[in-house]
């Protein structure tokens, strides 16, 4: 994951790019608007054993200082992680 | 510069030998076939230095060709009709993409009636889809088509593919004596395509990547600016072009004894030919008609067509189209041009030609006749609609 990426939303017709190509990394929009249920980790009961990172159709779960964390501006909200995880560390939560 | 006796296909071969793209991707239909087959033979003996890839299909073909593009690689594919509007789906992902491909056209009618033979169908259904639409008249215009369409393409402002169209049989089968310039001159006049739109080990990028709401229609507006653009480059390239070549093109449109003109016939492609002897014929006689013959839909010459009309009596339109259901495209687009410009000339529509349907200087002297009683027309040339205006 690429913190910086989502710093940069354009603005301004100038700064987005001319041919539908930009600087690998760079996306212009997120993409999670359908996502119904979030999954959220429960940080005491992960084991950290990435599992779930393994399983993600979307690529969205990383370590960040140690701890797993997911990228919620691109996750669909599947379940998939919730699912996998043999600690029961991964609730969905309605979305709000 | 040699001068060779062409087809309307070979012209245009030669000139994309000339014009040197790096990656050809084809799938042979009538009438284009002629224009790869040289192409493919060009590569084999060695006069072309390019990859020549065998694609199972129209879709595949302009794919193949986005791709090429999409690594930097100048590109060209060729089709007609069916085989255009199999590609159809590719057609958005190259102009989205801005990939300044180029492509040849073989104008063709579409199915069904079955039929292999001559009318602009098959692009003009395609307008909409983002790509610089060129008509040519002859072989030679053809040739020299295929090296400004490059020039016009790849410049970094315009940055939109290109189709040049050849009516199918009737330019694309008939032969001229065609100038075949050097290759010397030919790459003095086309730099090489240079771009940042490309994947690039050592400048990591992202490819045609989804765009939500949010920003999407900024690049649809941004790619209508690009087009847009092309009306600049195609001045800037056709001076270019006459300084090296010492052939002159007229831009978007060509008007011919139009100054003093009091009915004037539009119309585009290779039947403007016969419409320009038609004029020739009928001044002699002491008419005062006149031929405009648009050049490129796509941009739309939307001022020049205002500028050649403000002052007649009268002019109608004559393609080898139909928009089902209501009229002739081009039609369409000249009414908006004069209504925008504020020219309440009176404008008829005759739709011709269509499945390759003979075009008679006859009928081309009876559109001038009509347009004498400065009414407005719409009708099927020969068959019917007369008067009518729905």
């Amino acid at each position: 994951m690429k913190p910086y990426l989502r710093d940069r939303i354009p603005e301004t017709l100038a700064e987005l790019p001319d041919a539908t190509a930009y600087e690998a990394g760079y996306l212009v929009t997120k993409n999670a608007g359908w996502r119904s249920s979030r999954p959220v980790i429960h940080q005491e009961t992960c084991r950290g054993c990435l599992k779930c990172y393994l399983y993600c159709p979307e690529g969205v779960i990383f370590q960040d200082g140690g701890k797993v964390k997911i990228d919620y501006d691109f996750c669909k909200g599947c379940g998939i992680c919730r699912k996998i995880c043999r600690f029961g560390a991964i609730e969905m939560e309605e979305e709000k | 510069m040699a001068r060779k006796f062409l087809s309307g296909n070979e012209a245009f071969a030669e000139g994309i030998r000339l014009a040197g793209p790096q990656v050809i991707s084809a799938y042979p239909i009538t009438p284009q076939t002629i224009v790869v087959e040289r192409l493919s033979e060009m590569v084999e003996e060695g006069s072309l230095s390019a990859e020549f890839i065998h694609v199972e299909s129209e879709h595949s073909a302009l794919s193949c060709a986005i791709g090429a593009s999409a690594v930097g690689a100048r590109a060209f594919t060729a089709t007609s009709s069916q085989g255009l509007l199999y590609m159809a789906e590719c057609l958005t992902y190259a102009s989205g993409g801005r990939f300044p491909i180029v492509m040849m056209n073989a104008n063709r009618s579409t199915a069904l009636p079955w039929n292999i033979y001559g009318d602009q169908r098959d692009s003009i259904s395609l307008l909409d889809s983002g790509w610089i639409q060129c008509y040519v008249e002859n072989a030679q215009e053809a040739l020299d088509l295929a090296l400004m369409s490059y020039y016009i393409a790849e410049k970094k402002e315009v940055s939109t593919p290109f189709m040049v169209n050849l009516d199918g049989f009737v330019l694309t089968h008939t032969y001229e004596v065609t100038d075949v310039p050097e290759k010397e001159q030919a790459d003095a006049f086309l730099p090489g395509y240079e771009t940042e739109n490309k994947l690039d080990p050592d400048h990591p990028r992202n490819l045609g990547f989804s765009v939500g709401p949010e920003h999407n229609m900024a690049f649809k507006y941004k790619e209508h600016l690009g087009i847009l653009h092309a009306k600049e480059a195609v001045r800037e390239a056709e001076e270019r072009f006459a300084q090296i070549f010492g052939r002159q093109y007229t831009g978007l449109v060509e008007a011919y004894r139009t100054e003093d003109a009091s009915f004037v016939l539009i119309t585009l492609g290779s039947i403007a030919g016969l419409v320009r002897e038609t004029v020739d014929r009928l001044r002699e006689r002491g008419e005062k008609v006149g031929l405009l013959r648009i050049r490129y839909l796509r941009p739309f010459p939307n001022k020049e067509i205002a500028e050649v009309l403000g002052n007649v009596r009268a002019a109608a339109v004559l393609e080898k189209d139909i928009s089902f259901g209501n009229e002739g495209t081009v039609f369409s687009n000249v009414n908006s041009a004069l209504h925008k410009a504020g020219i309440p000339v009176p404008v008829s529509g005759y739709i011709g030609g269509l499945g390759g349907r003979n075009i008679s200087s006859e009928e081309i002297e009876g559109i001038f006749e009509d347009l004498k009683s400065e009414k407005r027309k719409t009708m099927f040339l020969g068959l019917g609609g007369e008067g009518e205006w729905v």
